[in-house]
């Protein structure tokens, strides 16, 4: 089986988010960066069943120069190879037409990446990689099994999960519990210096949006303290003052 | 400007996020037309004149009672052209987002999901307001097709009823067995309970609940409230509560009007998932506890104590 799994390069979880350039810019000072946490999901997942059923992963990013000591963790992990476009992810569309260019014609079963990146929160790449390359795309996407052509994936849904049934080749935007996060050992460290890294250029310059320039949101006003058997102060407040019940 | 709604439904009822999408497409100052799918009553379509639509296209084919992804896509896209609509709005949620993304490569339309303003559309250009890194920040985009996708994030707009009424009109989209390759199987969902993503107010529980068996305690403060249950991280991971319960960075992301954490500290990863929220109130017992600084107000005390009074007094006031 031949999965393909596309990861992005985005801040840590814990990151303290700030902006330069008169709010165009990303502040990436003291920020470190991680390969995305459902991209993480997805990524162990292929391993899981490229480990089980034979077959190959190859890790897919768009992203700068900057980029390569993630890729290599992917590949630490347990991928065989990786492709870097070499690009700024801009924008959901400019990703997605990326993804399908490198996917086109080679025959992937799977197209896996995390439901959102976490720095955009955008959710749209895998369903926009579908469209182009015809094929169903699924999100988000939390149990995944494969048998001969066939998968059976379960994806939640407002308050529960949905279960279907489909044929490969498809791409599944990942969240967990689809596979638990692999942590690379020092053998996978060692061999991911030398596993192949193919660098290729933008296929396509084709955005759908243009960003104007970023903000941060007001800061919270002083909390307001109630002693416990001050409850009904409380419901007052909430009811008088901030109007929600 | 020529604004399609996509509307969803549960349990035969409009949902919420649905019609501030409706209210949302009226504020921006065109004709608004909703496309309906599947099996709901004409009375319910109707009453989405009441947010400002002034036609409602209904799709009813049997088939169609289901979320097919690529079914949606074809019948929405299709209402999108008989209409000449210039854009499309429709909520963020698990089927909107990736028929969403269908159609905006389908119709070559630009599409930002997320959006939590009306556009700003001052000087020709098209530009809106996204919520970005979990709620973290904002970005201002500019759409720069002639067709434009808006996937609005919950409250994104406040309501304002009318007393109108939309004519329902039948759609009979076309559609291929091609459409419907991909077989949902199995649908398990939590019936009658408040929907986490579109509930006004969420009632959740952390660690500091001690145990599933504890959980009436939440669920009889979310009932006193009308709100949604949700839970930490720690809480899915042990199975206390499912998945789908799971509010944060890596869960689900709320934006009610009320959100009460109880005996939940508040790590970064949680506040991800409800920063966004309009007042947060903390329950907690250690006063360290780095929720209270993300927080409007604040109990310290013992959750076992406290909630049950506040659920009391609620009652009490209604």
């Amino acid at each position: 089986m031949k999965i393909l799994v596309c990861i992005t390069h985005v801040p840590d979880t814990t990151s303290r988010i700030a902006f330069t350039d008169n709010n165009t810019k990303f502040d990436t000072n003291g920020v470190q960066f991680i390969i995305g946490p459902y991209d993480d999901y997805a990524l162990a997942r292929a391993v899981e069943l490229k480990e089980a059923q034979g077959g190959s992963v190859t890790v897919l990013n768009v992203g700068g120069a900057e980029t390569e000591p993630t890729i290599r963790k992917a590949l630490a992990i347990g991928a065989d190879d990786a492709i870097r476009v070499n690009a700024d992810p801009v924008d959901s569309l400019f990703v997605a037409r990326q993804i399908a260019a490198v996917a086109e014609g080679k025959g992937y079963d799977l197209i896996l990446m995390g439901r959102e990146s976490i720095d955009f929160n955008g959710g749209m790449v895998h369903g926009m990689v579908g469209e182009i390359l015809g094929i169903p795309a699924l999100s988000p996407v939390m149990q995944l099994d494969v048998d001969g052509g066939k998968a059976k994936i379960a994806r939640e849904i407002e308050g529960g999960k949905e279960y279907l049934e489909l044929d490969m080749p498809f791409v599944a935007g990942c969240q967990e519990p689809i596979a638990e996060w692999k942590i690379p050992n020092m053998r996978g460290i060692m061999s991911a210096r030398t596993k192949p890294l193919e660098v290729v250029e933008p296929a396509s310059d084709e955005k759908g949006t243009q960003l104007k320039g970023f903000e941060l949101p007001p800061p919270k006003g002083e909390i307001k303290m109630f002693e416990p058997d001050q409850v009904e102060e409380l419901v007052k407040a909430l009811k008088n003052e901030a109007k929600v019940l | 400007m020529n604004i399609l709604v996509f509307v969803e439904s549960d349990e035969g009822k409009i949902k919420k996020s649905s019609q501030e999408a409706v209210a949302f497409g009226a504020a921006m100052g065109g004709t608004v037309t909703a496309i309906a799918l599947g099996s709901i009553e004409s009375a319910e379509l109707e009453n989405l004149g009441r947010f400002g639509a002034t036609k409602v296209l209904h799709a009813s084919d049997d088939r169609l009672s289901q979320g097919v992804i690529k079914a949606y896509t074809s019948v929405i896209a299709q209402a999108m052209e008989k209409i000449g609509a210039d854009v499309l709005v429709l909520a963020n949620s698990s089927l909107g987002n990736p028929v969403s993304a269908h159609i905006s490569v389908k119709l070559d339309a630009s599409l930002v999901s997320n959006v939590t303003e009306l556009p700003d559309t001052s000087g020709g250009a098209f530009t809106v307001k996204r919520s970005i890194y979990t709620g973290k920040a904002f970005a201002n985009v500019t759409l720069g097709k002639d067709k434009k996708i808006l996937a609005i994030k919950k409250n994104a707009i406040d309501i304002k009823e009318t007393d109108g009424k939309a004519t329902v009109e039948k759609f009979d989209a076309t559609l291929s067995d091609a459409d419907f390759n991909v077989k949902i199987t199995k649908t398990d969902k939590a019936e009658g309970d408040v929907l986490l993503p579109e509930a006004e107010i969420v009632v959740s529980g952390g660690r500091g609940m001690k145990g599933p068996e504890n959980w009436n305690i939440i669920e009889d403060l979310a009932k006193a409230l009308g709100a949604a249950t949700g839970c930490s991280k720690p809480v899915s991971d042990m199975d206390w509560r499912p998945h789908h319960e799971h509010v944060g960075q890596t869960g689900v992301k709320v934006s009610p009007q009320l959100y009460v954490a109880v005996g939940i500290s508040g790590a970064i990863q949680h506040l991800a998932g409800v920063n966004s929220s309009k007042y947060i109130v903390v329950i907690n017992k250690d006063p360290e506890a780095p929720f209270f600084k993300a927080a409007d107000y604040g109990v310290v005390g013992d959750a076992f104590e406290v909630v049950p009074k506040l659920t009391e007094a609620i009652k009490a006031t209604k």
